[in-house]
């Protein structure tokens, strides 16, 4: 069993399912109800093993584990090269945890072609979760634009209103952005021989201008992903557009692509880029903090609101990915997992009451407390983690980048936080708006609560806020050798080029 | 001896076709219309026998005194074009016979231009490959107007051979001022010629551009491309399928073994012109897509998009190059067959459909049809895990080993403004309501070839290592 290759096989499982619904024939009900289970066992059986994955993971080991490395294209370099370390494990956990939910979220809501809907989710995780276990750069390119397919299908199959509009905009805006990247990454094929991660994190040795360069190619593709300021367009237009589950993986998971893409490729490839490009990414990261938390006050749509919300808060996790100290890096990641959890929890918090009224405008509602007290709670504890509340998984990641920030630079990290204050504001504002006050609308004096179904989408995400939130140890210790070499191997590649700047 | 017919049997899978070309002709002229079926899967099976033959046995050298050359890559490139003349004949029958122009001589002509392709191929000699292209054009310009009673078939034709002959005077006015300064025809003769000090006469280099303008007609490369839109949309749609591939794939190679033999030495006078064009051709085949209704219009600019990228690939003129063009073209004849397959499947109310926006819906109601397209369609935007990105992979890897990295930016950034266009098929399969259904067609040989080239681009982008060791083999044709 120990040399099972298990990252393949949560890799590769859900197309196993897919392929079962793919498949499947019959009168419509039937297909539809198999393509349900099918879809559901799979991607529960897939999460099942990735826990294995944590088990079996050794906490003290800095390097990539469960390693799994196959000739794929040997004619240009490219081999089949997996692997992951501290960084990563959890976020292949996000992902496998997050497909199962929104299967389950859109068991009801989705009744339009369920068997490619099904179809077009196992391969999207697939790809989301090869893109966190890949080792070798052209094999990551592979899974990161492969994403575009099934999500580009699943916003314009099952989106809203202007949907075409919206997947358009996501799939050119994300691709704009990575094809700079692979010719950066071809760069680097050029420069070592081979794409192979490792390696090249050995071997390459560029000249700065190089570094430079290379550098901006692949922030060009991870600054559209996080999204940062002012490439940030994109997402508002995609969540809104995009149904429930799509949204709940856009902002789980698919954002947490741009941030890990930072951490694993640009940071440990181009040490003194870095460097030298952090202020560009400070900068641009208060701008997204302050300017996207303002907009978000003005909002009129519930997803439009939490889309913004999920710009400003990813700016802490690219200042804390860049400040490259201890606290700064871990409280990136866990920035990236609590709002994989937090904000996830929130656009299906939005699904819940948009499916049984058929509108996200915030006008629309009031008084909700009345109706769905159940509902009332589930949406006030995930409003409190996403403004940070002590206790919950939002204020680790927040308050570790900020005393990371504050080491390294106190301006930063001072405007840095005025954003926790304006979070606070819009989503207790929003908050407001739909469940307090007096239930005043005909239209929702029917609504029921929550059934067995929902609660059951919202249990397991409630337990692992709660249990980030009180015992983040259980998170941080094992991705901590790992951001501790990176953070290591950073500090000597600088050191190297100072030296031999120095040099006569 | 005198006659260089000492090693003929190189020429084998010519003569084999030839000849059975020729007792087509007799058996289909006595037998009249009703030999037509017969000839028409004939004709294929003898372009596949001949791709055969290629292999078995495998030979290489030159024969004719010279004038004819076979080595890996021209056997590949035939490989090529032979099984893409072959589909295009199986494809055919459907459409002709609805539009009342199904006639024996239509799969022997192909035959005939697919000989002057293989000849052309093979040229060692600039009159070898004037004929080769000759025999070429000349069946081409007949079959783009076969469907005479058409207005729009007729003016493709006569369009492609008023602008083709431009294009074959100039190859010839080209290949006169070369023969003037390097005192033969003769591949050999030329690189020696220019290797001892003619390559700095300018009128080698205006022999040079002229050869070069000829060659970039023939692959509709920018900016001798006018011709592809209005060719491509009023040609018959069987003739496009085949325009789309192998005469491009054919002249393509024509102007691999012209540049990267005889007018090497020359390598930094050609890969500018070749650097421009590719950049025009990616960014004009980009851009002037976006707005195009008809699909095979919109498929005339997607190949002119591809040939800038075969052209980045030239460019580089590396060995690595070679080999990607190679790479590319195989994927190429792929998803152009599998697309032009469904376009011959595009059918309402027993009539033929060719507007971009009749696909609509089709996700709905040809599931599995609209899944073959939406695979072509991404591939040929080349995103991964498709086949077509590792195609412009490949080239670019190229591109940037050989130091052009200005242009691979542009590459790459035309690709994404393709991608649109692209993108917006699928949008019209899969997002769009439906308006009328299209006609479900009858198991047949459009929707086998379909059904084969998506699962040849699923086993390419799983697995491109075997094919990336064909193009390997045959670029070493022209580095031994």
């Amino acid at each position: 069993m120990s040399n099972w290759p298990i990252l393949s096989l949560v890799t590769f499982l859900p197309l196993v399912g897919a392929f079962f619904c793919l498949v499947v024939n019959g009168p419509k009900e039937a297909v539809d109800r198999n393509c349900r289970s099918a879809a559901l066992m799979t991607s529960l059986a897939t999460f099942l093993i990735s826990l294995l994955l944590w088990v079996r993971f050794d906490p003290t080991k800095a390097g990539f584990q469960f390693e799994e490395k196959l000739e794929w294209v040997p004619a240009l370099g490219i081999g089949y090269h997996m692997g992951i370390d501290g960084i990563s494990l959890f976020f292949v956990l996000l992902s496998t945890l997050l497909t199962p939910i929104c299967i389950l979220a859109s068991w009801d809501a989705v009744q339009t072609r369920v068997k490619e809907y099904m179809v077009a989710f196992l391969v999207l995780e697939t790809f989301m979760v090869g893109m966190f276990c890949a080792l070798d750069l052209a094999l990551f390119y592979v899974f990161f634009e492969g994403v575009l397919i099934p999500m580009f299908l699943i916003i314009g199959v099952w989106g809203g209103k202007r949907r075409v509009y919206a997947a358009f905009k996501f799939f050119l805006y994300t691709l704009l952005g990575s094809v700079l990247m692979l010719l950066a990454i071809i760069a680097i094929y050029w420069q070592v021989g081979t794409t192979d991660l490792p390696t090249a994190m050995e071997k390459l040795n560029l000249p700065f201008t190089w570094q430079c360069w290379l550098w901006l190619a692949f922030f060009a593709s991870f600054a559209v992903k996080v999204p940062m300021w002012p490439v940030h367009t994109w997402l508002p237009d995609a969540h809104v557009e995009a149904p429930t589950a799509g949204s709940v993986i856009l902002a789980g998971v698919l954002l947490k692509m741009g941030g890990y893409g930072f951490l694993r490729y640009s940071i440990p490839l181009f040490p003194e880029a870095t460097q030298y490009f952090a202020p560009l990414i400070f900068g641009l990261s208060i701008v997204a903090i302050i300017y996207t938390s303002l907009v978000a006050l003005v909002q009129e749509d519930m997803k439009k609101l939490i889309a913004y919300s999920s710009v400003a808060h990813m700016g802490f996790v690219t200042i804390g990915a860049f400040v490259m100290n201890m606290q700064g890096v871990q409280g990136s990641i866990f920035q990236m997992l609590s709002h994989g959890i937090v904000s996830a929890a929130l656009f299906l918090c939005v699904g819940v009451v948009y499916d049984r009224m058929h509108t996200r405008e915030i006008a629309a509602y009031g008084g909700l407390v009345h109706r769905m007290p159940r509902y009332a709670f589930t949406f006030m504890f995930f409003t409190l983690a996403s403004v940070g509340l002590p206790g919950l998984s939002g204020f680790v990641g927040e308050f570790l980048v900020l005393v990371g920030t504050f080491k390294a630079n106190t301006w930063v990290a001072v405007l840095a936080t005025t954003g926790i204050i304006l979070g606070a504001a819009y989503a207790l504002w929003l908050y407001r708006k739909i469940i307090f006050g007096e239930l005043t609308k005909d239209s929702l004096k029917g609504l029921l609560d929550m059934n067995r179904r929902e609660v059951a989408v919202f249990l397991p995400l409630v337990l692992i806020t709660l249990w980030m939130g009180i015992y983040p140890s259980s998170f941080l210790d094992p991705m901590a050798p790992a951001v501790d070499k990176l953070i290591g191997d950073y500090q000597a590649a600088l050191k190297l080029a100072r030296t031999a700047a120095l040099a006569p | 001896m005198i006659l260089g017919l000492e090693s003929w049997t190189l020429a084998r899978p010519e003569i084999f076709l030839a000849a059975v070309t020729m007792l087509l002709l007799v058996y289909g002229v006595v037998r009249g219309e009703v030999a037509t079926p017969f000839v028409s899967v004939a004709t294929s099976m003898a372009l596949l026998v001949t791709a055969a033959l290629l292999f078995v046995p495998y030979q290489e050298g030159t024969a004719f005194a010279s004038l004819f050359i076979v080595d890996r890559l021209t056997t590949t490139m035939k490989a090529l074009v032979l099984i893409g003349a072959a589909a295009a004949v199986l494809m055919s029958r459907a459409y002709f016979e609805q539009v009342k122009a199904w006639r024996f001589e239509y799969p022997l002509l192909v035959a005939l231009a697919t000989l002057g392709m293989m000849l052309m191929i093979s040229a060692n000699d600039l009159m070898a490959l004037y004929v080769g292209l000759e025999l070429q054009s000349l069946a081409l310009y007949v079959i783009a107007a076969f469907q005479r009673d058409s207005e729009r078939s007729t003016e493709a034709g006569v369009k492609y051979f008023v602008l083709g002959s431009v294009a074959s005077g100039m190859l010839l006015f080209g290949a006169s001022l070369i023969y003037g300064f390097c005192g033969g025809t003769a591949f050999v003769q030329i690189s020696r010629a220019l290797l001892d000090g003619k390559a700095a006469e300018i009128g080698v280099i205006v022999g040079l551009v002229f050869v070069v303008a000829g060659l970039a007609f023939k692959i509709s490369a920018v900016p001798f491309h006018m011709w592809t839109p209005d060719v491509y949309e009023g040609a018959p749609t069987p003739v496009t399928a085949l325009f789309a591939v192998a005469p491009k794939i054919a002249a393509i190679s024509l102007t691999v073994s012209v540049l990267m033999g005889p007018f090497k030495p020359l390598f930094l006078q050609w890969q500018q012109i070749v650097v421009v064009a590719a950049v025009l051709s990616m960014a004009l085949g980009a851009f002037a897509a976006l707005r195009q209704q008809n699909i095979k219009r919109l498929m005339a600019y997607s190949s002119i998009g591809n040939v800038g990228y075969v052209l980045l690939g030239l460019a580089s003129g590396s060995e690595k190059g070679i080999q990607a063009i190679v790479f590319y073209l195989a994927i190429y004849l792929v998803m152009t067959l599998g697309v032009f397959a469904t376009i011959l499947m595009m059918q309402r109310r027993g009539a033929m459909v060719e507007n971009v926006s009749d696909l609509a819906g089709l996700g709905k109601s040809q599931p599995m049809m609209a899944l073959a397209m939406l695979l072509f369609m991404f591939s040929l935007a080349g995103i991964p895990p498709l086949a077509g990105f590792w195609g412009k992979l490949y080239i670019f890897i190229a591109a940037v080993e050989a130091e052009l990295f200005i242009p691979a930016v542009l590459g790459v950034l035309a690709s994404v403004v393709a991608s649109y266009y692209y993108l917006r098929i699928v949008k019209v399969m899969y997002f769009d309501e439906e308006t009328e259904k299209l006609d479900r067609t009858p198991f047949g040989i459009n929707r086998s070839v379909a059904f084969v080239a998506a699962l040849l681009v699923t086993v390419f982008s799983l697995a491109p290592q075997p094919l990336s060791l064909i193009a390997a083999a045959a670029a070493k044709g022209l580095f031994p």
